[in-house]
């Protein structure tokens, strides 16, 4: 479980998180939303130790990540799983070089080992046959296949995604999203996934958390997110006509 | 940003990149990638312009030296020494920043921007020592012999010139290189070079890591890798002249 409380972050003048509270459940898939600039790229990088936040703490398992020491820090590292926007593969290095990377650096496991695990990750993602190819030869919906694989290569406890979907066409998002939620129930991960895409809000967002202007503005589920009435959520998530159908449907149906 | 921030920071970076590598298998294997890179792949061009700029150098001696009364062996004496103390070392070194700086800082401004040293960072590994350090290591070890080439290279190719042109014999040429040989000034040289290697190692490789923006503040960054390590180099130069040689 994460637990943030009151987190604070910003930058020179710029207050860019407001004092945000709020846990993630472990083997539940958590997402944040909100507008450009509603600071869920710095909430998320926040969580992830690459912002130090001024003022609030932020727990894992317990554990306040501020007051890690080094060999804490190291060892907090290595539980996380982190999948960046534009999948942040090592572009020198193959598929299979990027996969086996994490336990390369962290762990004394033979070659033969490393890539035992580095090919079950890979069939996990529902990706053979690629490990010799570099990222520059992978379709965008690969890439983001492998930066999930090397995020997961070291059964990690916390997996972060920040805007898995972007640039990718609906039914690979659509693949996307289910293979993070399959792996997220499969090994019990806490997975919070940064996003704009209202697709993934309604098919895998068991916990949503609504971001404007640097404050929390709205919490729920995706069964919530059809009937609140919050004003801010309303008018972000059914902005488009689609949506707005889906939830006029959504209530008639329920009612 | 002010230079008195630039340089407070160029040096809280090298506070980060020498620290123990995490994991020397990993390590070991950038160091011979770097080696490769920085060093192997620049064999042919400095290979390339030391050999004609020798030529160059004896033939401007030789066709300003026309007075009977100067030995022509004076030629290979002057070519000797301009080649060592400052051709090889220096010229080579200013090429070598705006080909390996250009690289150093475009390859690591590039994984600022794609969020790759983001992704080292999150994994728990020193991004600096991780991508730096071996650089600075291939860099300092290998250029020595790259400038040494460019010595052996840049003379040959100095009495190749006298030989094709007529200007002078081989044989003036060659005492003229064996004429108050002094050994120090090759140790000199290699003294420089090695200031100059960790240069062109250090400083391209912060205007990459702490780049901001997309490809155009990459581009930008590689411009202003380049000029700053041939100031540096140009300025530690004379201070490495002054306090070696006087």
């Amino acid at each position: 479980m994460i637990e943030v409380k009151d987190l604070h972050k910003g930058f020179g003048d710029v207050q860019v998180l407001k004092g945000i509270t709020t846990t993630f459940e472990p083997g539940k898939t958590s997402l944040i939303i909100g507008q450009s600039g509603s600071g869920k790229t710095v909430f998320l990088k926040s969580l992830i130790g690459l912002h130090t936040p001024e003022e609030g703490t932020i727990a894992f398992d317990g554990r306040v990540n501020t007051k890690f020491t080094n060999e804490e820090k190291r060892q907090w590292r290595q539980e996380i799983g982190m999948v960046f926007q534009g999948s942040a593969l090592f572009d020198s290095q193959t598929v299979e070089e990027n996969v086996m990377f994490p336990l390369k650096m962290f762990t004394d496991q033979s070659q033969s080992e490393m890539l035992d695990r580095v090919n079950f990750v890979l069939n996990r993602v529902n990706l053979e046959n690629s490990n010799h190819k570099l990222p520059a030869e992978l379709s965008g919906g690969m890439q983001k296949r492998v930066a999930i694989a090397r995020a997961i290569v070291m059964n990690p406890k916390y997996l972060f995604c920040d805007e898995p979907n972007s640039g990718l066409d609906p039914q690979t998002a659509t693949v996307i999203d289910n293979l993070i939620q399959e792996i997220t129930d499969e090994y019990k991960i806490t997975t919070v996934i940064n996003t704009h895409d209202m697709n993934s809000v309604m098919e895998i967002g068991e916990k949503i958390l609504f971001l404007k202007n640097g404050i929390k503005a709205w919490e729920g589920t995706n069964e919530e997110i059809f009937k609140t009435d919050n004003e801010a959520v309303v008018g972000f998530v059914y902005s488009s006509n689609l949506f707005k159908k889906v939830r006029v449907a959504y209530l008639n149906e329920t009612n | 940003m002010n230079y008195l921030e630039h340089i407070g920071k160029y040096f809280m970076m090298l506070g980060q990149v020498f620290k123990k590598p995490q994991k020397f298998r990993v390590f070991y294997e950038s160091l011979f990638k770097e080696i490769e890179e920085l060093g192997v792949k620049s064999l042919g061009i400095i290979m390339f312009i030391s050999f004609f700029i020798g030529g160059v150098i004896a033939l401007q001696t030789a066709l300003n030296l026309e007075s009977p009364f100067i030995p022509k062996s004076l030629i290979g004496f002057a070519a000797k020494r301009s080649i060592i103390l400052e051709f090889a070392p220096t010229f080579c070194s200013i090429i070598l920043a705006g080909k390996v700086g250009s690289y150093i800082t475009s390859s690591i401004g590039t994984m600022r921007v794609t969020e790759q040293i983001d992704a080292l960072e999150v994994m728990g590994i020193n991004s600096l020592n991780h991508l730096v350090f071996p650089k600075i290591l291939a860099t300092v070890f290998f250029y020595p012999f790259l400038i040494a080439l460019a010595m052996v290279l840049g003379i040959f190719g100095g009495w190749i010139a006298g030989v094709l042109s007529g200007l002078f014999s081989g044989v003036d040429y060659v005492v003229g290189l064996q004429t108050d040989f002094n050994p120090f000034l090759v140790t000199y040289a290699i003294i420089k070079t090695l200031v100059f290697a960790f240069l062109i190692a250090t400083v391209p490789s912060y205007h990459g890591y702490y780049v901001k923006g997309g490809s155009i503040a990459v581009g930008k960054a590689s411009t202003q890798s380049v000029v700053w390590t041939t100031i540096l180099i140009v300025i530690a130069n004379y201070f490495l002249t002054q306090m070696l040689l006087t």
